[in-house]
């Protein structure tokens, strides 16, 4: 705890946050204990919720699949939001590592939100009798998908890290001041066309012993994707910085073992 | 101060205006595009007149967008080749205000004729004869979002060899708001409803990006024209 002793505490742990090498060899020490919480949290909410969790009154064993797709759906949308922060950050105080963090965040929640609509498509087949409608929320879903594929394909098109990094940024913050345009839009659209004969069958209200178990898998995917989120930016600090002395001392301590 | 501000966004309005009426044949195209585009519906869909009026609000607005997006990847395109791109970015105005200037070229060059052509579309796609207005006044609107919206994604592509298609993924998610609103206001009025309340969305989201995309489109060219 030197770091906290000297100077101005709550800036110079942001300064230190900001130095690849510093995340580093921090975020080496943090992720077994990190992963160990997320494996545990994400093992029992499923034991939880597709073993003792009670079955729905009309769709039976079919809803258990909530307990993938409502956390997927959740960490896809705050994981544009944390990309945008991170892009943020870098535009405001040129920190390179959260460069890292935003162009990492991109594919996990491009991944994220496969997962929630390829999750939603094997749920709405006993339930709406479709793999595929037009519904307000799988819109929406499917207009986030392309979104973090506009991030994904801009930063792979520049050349230079530094003009990808800061086009990639510009392209998520004006994404986040669109996410809810398009979500209210899509909503209102929706209202507009809304087909009688599909609807939600499970009540909006989840009895208790039900959503308990939904909760900590929430955690648990929190836990996993900060562990993703961490696992890529490693080795995104290392592919950028592979030509500084202190990445080639590590490759060479680990290379000498 | 004020003047100086002015001054930027009316000079670049007027010379792009200029090299547009030099370059007429390009000005053509998003509307030849728009016309002939049209022409595959019937045939992909059916010539029937009942089927086609169902469709014909969405399909009209689906094509303007298409149109509209093909342009908009010329915006900087020249100016980034010939050098004046840079030159406007060291001028000591605002760098905003140029870029409102050149938005609204793009708007007079490609939405305004669209929207103008919109009605004959109209016509060849048996759109009930109370959709017309309702039509000129959403594309008017929605195309002058779209050419602003656009420009963002110009600027964040214009370095890039192979920017076009980029700039369509980049872009098409942004569109969407647009789309529903326009299509919204041109079915609510063939439906006989009150079609100024989705008018009034498009007016909205109209207002927030002349107030927020040439400030983003700015900082994007700052970032991606210097590489």
């Amino acid at each position: 705890m030197t770091w906290l002793s000297n100077g101005s505490p709550s800036w110079q742990w942001f300064h230190r946050l900001g130095s690849p090498r510093w995340f580093y060899h921090r975020s080496g020490r943090w992720l077994p204990w990190l992963s160990l919480a997320a494996l545990l949290v994400l093992l029992s909410g499923l034991v939880w919720g597709l073993a003792y969790a009670p079955e729905d009154a009309k769709q039976g064993n079919s809803f258990r699949i909530i307990y993938i797709h409502v956390p997927a759906a959740f960490l896809a949308q705050s994981g544009y939001f944390i990309m945008a922060i991170a892009g943020a950050i870098g535009l405001i105080w040129k920190m390179k590592i959260s460069y890292m963090v935003m162009k990492s965040a991109a594919p996990i929640g491009a991944v994220l939100t496969f997962i929630a609509l390829f999750t939603g498509a094997v749920w709405g087949k006993p339930t709406w009798g479709a793999y595929w409608v037009w519904d307000a929320r799988i819109t929406s879903m499917l207009i986030l998908l392309f979104l973090y594929a506009g991030v994904i394909a801009l930063q792979y098109a520049y050349h230079s890290v530094d003009a990808a990094s800061k086009a990639s940024a510009i392209l998520a913050l004006v994404g986040t001041v669109n996410i809810p345009i398009i979500n209210k839009s899509v909503d209102w659209w929706y209202t507009l066309h809304q087909p009688a004969t599909i609807k939600l069958t499970s009540a909006p209200s989840m009895h208790m012993d039900m959503f308990q178990p939904l909760l900590v898998m929430i955690v648990g995917f929190y836990l996993f994707y900060a562990v993703a989120l961490i696992l890529h930016t490693r080795s995104e600090i290392l592919r950028r910085e592979r030509k500084t002395s202190w990445v080639r001392e590590l490759v060479n301590t680990k290379a000498g073992q | 101060m004020a003047r100086k501000m002015n001054s930027g966004f009316a000079a670049w309005l007027r010379r792009d205006l200029l090299l547009a009426y030099r370059r007429r044949g390009e000005v053509a195209s998003p509307v030849l595009f728009f016309m002939m585009v049209s022409t595959l519906i019937p045939l992909g869909l059916t010539p029937e007149a009942a089927r086609l009026e169902e469709v014909a609000a969405g399909m009209i607005w689906v094509m303007a967008l298409l149109a509209t997006l093909l342009s908009v990847d010329g915006m900087f395109a020249s100016d980034y080749r010939d050098g004046s791109l840079e030159q406007m970015l060291i001028t000591p105005q605002l760098l905003p205000l140029p870029l409102l200037g050149k938005i609204t070229a793009h708007w007079l060059t490609t939405g305004l004729p669209l929207t103008l052509v919109s009605p004959l579309l109209g016509l060849m796609m048996s759109l009930p004869s109370a959709g017309y207005l309702p039509l000129l006044c959403s594309l008017a609107l929605g195309t002058a979002c779209l050419s602003l919206v656009g420009a963002v994604g110009a600027a964040l592509t214009v370095s890039l060899r192979k920017g076009g298609l980029l700039l369509s993924l980049l872009v098409m998610p942004l569109y969407m708001p647009v789309i529903i609103f326009g299509t919204a206001t041109v079915s609510y009025a063939v439906d006989g409803l009150n079609w100024l309340p989705p008018l009034a969305l498009l007016g909205a989201l109209l207002a927030a990006s002349v107030a927020l995309c040439p400030l983003a489109a700015a900082g994007a060219l700052r970032v991606t024209a210097s590489n």
